[in-house]
C-alpha cells in the first residue's frame, strides 16, 4: 500500500519540480509508401502518417490527466527520407508532406529528414544532402540529422566537409528567423535509430512498422534531491541521483506502455536522458552547481557531470524493460538556463563543452556562434566531435547554429522549448586544408571486435 | 479505476465535506481518508474507487478542479498506477 509520504512525494515532484514526460514519439516506417513518382510517394506519406498517428496528441493529453503528469511533446519520427525518397528524388516534396501532416496531426515536431552516411553516400544520397537547407526552411516542424561516422566506419570526411557547408547555408536561408533552420539540424557518430529526442529523432530500418518511445526529464527533481544533501559525500550524492533516476523513469515506462497499449503500437523504448528546458528549477547545470562547483564549466564540470551521468543510467536501467535512444545527461545550451548563464558569464566555453560531451549524451547542443564562422570550422568542429564518438564507442552530435550576422556576445532567441543562446565565441585557426583533404578517417583499432 | 486525491491549501471550515459531495455527486466512493495539517497547509489523501460512476476520469478532474477554486485549495486526481509505479518494485 503507498503511504501519505509517497503520494506528497509525487504530488511534489510533479507540482513544484517539473517532473514530466518530455517526449512521446512514434516511430512510423515509411518504406511501404515508397513510389517512383514524387507525387505518389509524399500522398503516401502524408496518408500513412495522418492514419497511424492521427491519435497521438489526443493520446498523450489523456494519458497525462490520467497521471497527472505534463506530457510536454508529442512527435514522430520516420524513416530515414534519404531512402524512402531515393527512387523519384522527391525530396522536398516528401518534407512538404511530412510538414502538412505534421500539422494536420498537431504534433510539436516531426524527425526522420535523415541519411546515414557513415562509411560513403550514394549519388542519391548526396543529392538529398543538397536539399536539407531548403528542406528545413520551407518547413516548420520537419527535423534533420545526417550519420556522418561509427564506430565500425570511422568517419567518412567527405561527408563532414559537405556538411558544414550545409549548415552554413540553413542559417543563410533562415537569416531573417535567427538562422533557426539550424536549429532543427543534428549531425551525429553512431546515431541510434530508436531516439525519441529532436532534432536527432529517425525510425531505424531495424525497427518494427509502428513504435512508441517515450523520453523522459526531471533535472529539477535529481536538484532537488541533492538540496537535501548539503554535506553527504559523493557516494550518497550517486545514490540518491540513482533512486530519484528511478522513480522517474518508472513514470516514463508507465506512460510508454500505456501509450503503446492505447495507440495500438510496439513498446520501443524508454530513453533516460536528462532533458532540461529553459525554465529555472529545469536544469542541469545547475545540478552539477548542486554538487559543488561554483558555475559550470571551471575545473571539475567533467567529472560531475560524469558522475550524474552514470548514477542516472544505473537508477534508470531497472526501472524500464527496454532502455534505449540517447540516455544520458543533455547538456543544450540554448535550453538550459544555468549554461545560458556560465556562457554569459564567461564561465563555460566551447573547449570545456567539448569535454563533457566525452561523458555525456550526447555532444555539443544548441550552440550559437558567430555567423561568419567559416564552413571548414563548423566541418573540423563535426570532425573533433564524431572522433570522440568513435573512439568512444558512444553517440555524439554537433548541432550548431553560425547565427547570421550575429557576433560573439550577441544573443539569439528561438522560443519554446529551444530557448534563448549567446553567441559563443569559436576559434577560427584555419583546419581548410585538413577538411579539404576529404576521404575517410579509418575506424579505430577496437572497432575490429569480431 | 482506483485514484487517489490530493488537496492542499488553507485550512477553513467546509473543506472535507465539500469535496465529499463532490465525489458523492459524480459516485466515486471513497476508500480511505487521511487528513493532517502540515507546515499550516491543510492536506488530504484519499484513495478513491470510480467503477461506479457515470463520469469519465477527464469529467470527475474537472469537477474537482472546480471545487476546488470554490474552496481555495488546489484538488488533484491522479490514477493509482502512477504511485504503484514510483513507489513500488
Amino acid at each position: 500500500m503507498i503511504n501519505s509520504h509517497e503520494i506528497i512525494e509525487t504530488v511534489k515532484m510533479i507540482g513544484e519540480h517539473h517532473l514530466d514526460v518530455r517526449t512521446i514519439t512514434m516511430g512510423l516506417n515509411l518504406l511501404d509508401c515508397v513510389s517512383p513518382s514524387g507525387k505518389e510517394t509524399a500522398t503516401r506519406v502524408y496518408e500513412k502518417i495522418v492514419r497511424n498517428a492521427g491519435n497521438l496528441v489526443a493520446t498523450g493529453d489523456r494519458i497525462g490527466s490520467m497521471y497527472g503528469i505534463p506530457i510536454v511533446n508529442k512527435r514522430v519520427s520516420v524513416t530515414p527520407i534519404s531512402l524512402v525518397g531515393a527512387s523519384s528524388g522527391a525530396y522536398l516534396e516528401i518534407a512538404k508532406a511530412l510538414d502538412k501532416a505534421a500539422k494536420e496531426i498537431g504534433i510539436d515536431f516531426i524527425g526522420g529528414y535523415s541519411a546515414l552516411v557513415q562509411k560513403g553516400a550514394t549519388d542519391k544520397e548526396n543529392a538529398f544532402l543538397d536539399t536539407i537547407p531548403e528542406a528545413l526552411t520551407i518547413t516548420d516542424k520537419v527535423c534533420s540529422s545526417v550519420n556522418v561516422a561509427s564506430t565500425r566506419a570511422g568517419i567518412n570526411m567527405d561527408v563532414v566537409a559537405k556538411v558544414g557547408k550545409l549548415i552554413k547555408e540553413a542559417a543563410y536561408l533562415t537569416r531573417d528567423r535567427e538562422s533557426i533552420a539550424c536549429a532543427k539540424f543534428v549531425a551525429f557518430a553512431n546515431a541510434v535509430e530508436d531516439n525519441p529526442f529532436m532534432a536527432g529523432a529517425f525510425h531505424g530500418v531495424g525497427e518494427a512498422d509502428k513504435v512508441i518511445n517515450v523520453g523522459v526529464s526531471g533535472p529539477g527533481v535529481v536538484k532537488t534531491a541533492l538540496e537535501k544533501i548539503p554535506d553527504a559525500d559523493l557516494s550518497t550524492v550517486c545514490e540518491v541521483i540513482k533512486k530519484t533516476a528511478f522513480k522517474v523513469t518508472r513514470v516514463g515506462q508507465l506512460v510508454a506502455q500505456t501509450a503503446s497499449d492505447m495507440l495500438n503500437a510496439n513498446f520501443g523504448i524508454v530513453d533516460l536522458s536528462l532533458a532540461p528546458t529553459p525554465v529555472v528549477g529545469d536544469s542541469v547545470a545547475h545540478i552539477l552547481e548542486e554538487i559543488g562547483l561554483e558555475q559550470v564549466g571551471g575545473c571539475g564540470t567533467t567529472a560531475c557531470l560524469a558522475l550524474l551521468n552514470d548514477a542516472v543510467k544505473k537508477g534508470g536501467i531497472m526501472a524500464s524493460s527496454h532502455v534505449g535512444g540517447l540516455s544520458g545527461a543533455f547538456i543544450p545550451v540554448s535550453e538550459d538556463i544555468g549554461m545560458i548563464n556560465a556562457v554569459r558569464s564567461g564561465a563555460l566555453s566551447i573547449q570545456k563543452l567539448e569535454a563533457m560531451t566525452a561523458v555525456c549524451s550526447v555532444g555539443l547542443d544548441m550552440i550559437a556562434i558567430p555567423g561568419d564562422t567559416p564552413a571548414e570550422v563548423i566541418s573540423a568542429l563535426i570532425a573533433d566531435e564524431a572522433a570522440i564518438g568513435v573512439v568512444n564507442n558512444k553517440t555524439t552530435a554537433v548541432r550548431v547554429i553560425p547565427a547570421y550576422g550575429k557576433k560573439a556576445g550577441d544573443e539569439v532567441e528561438f522560443g519554446g522549448l529551444l530557448g534563448r543562446a549567446p553567441i559563443m565565441d569559436i576559434s577560427t585557426v584555419s583546419p581548410l586544408k585538413f577538411v579539404s583533404r576529404g576521404g575517410r578517417i579509418a575506424a579505430p583499432v577496437h572497432a575490429n571486435k569480431n | 479505476m482506483k485514484a487517489f486525491i490530493t488537496v492542499m491549501g488553507k485550512d477553513k471550515v467546509g473543506i472535507i465535506a465539500g469535496v465529499a459531495t463532490s465525489l458523492a455527486e459524480c459516485g466515486v466512493n471513497i476508500l480511505d481518508i487521511n487528513q493532517t495539517i502540515l507546515q499550516n497547509t491543510f492536506t488530504m489523501i484519499m484513495a478513491v474507487e470510480g467503477a461506479g460512476s457515470t463520469l469519465s476520469f477527464e469529467e470527475v478532474q474537472e469537477k474537482l478542479a472546480k471545487k476546488g477554486s470554490e474552496l481555495g485549495v488546489e484538488i488533484q486526481i491522479r490514477h493509482e498506477d502512477i504511485f504503484n509505479a514510483m513507489h513500488n518494485i
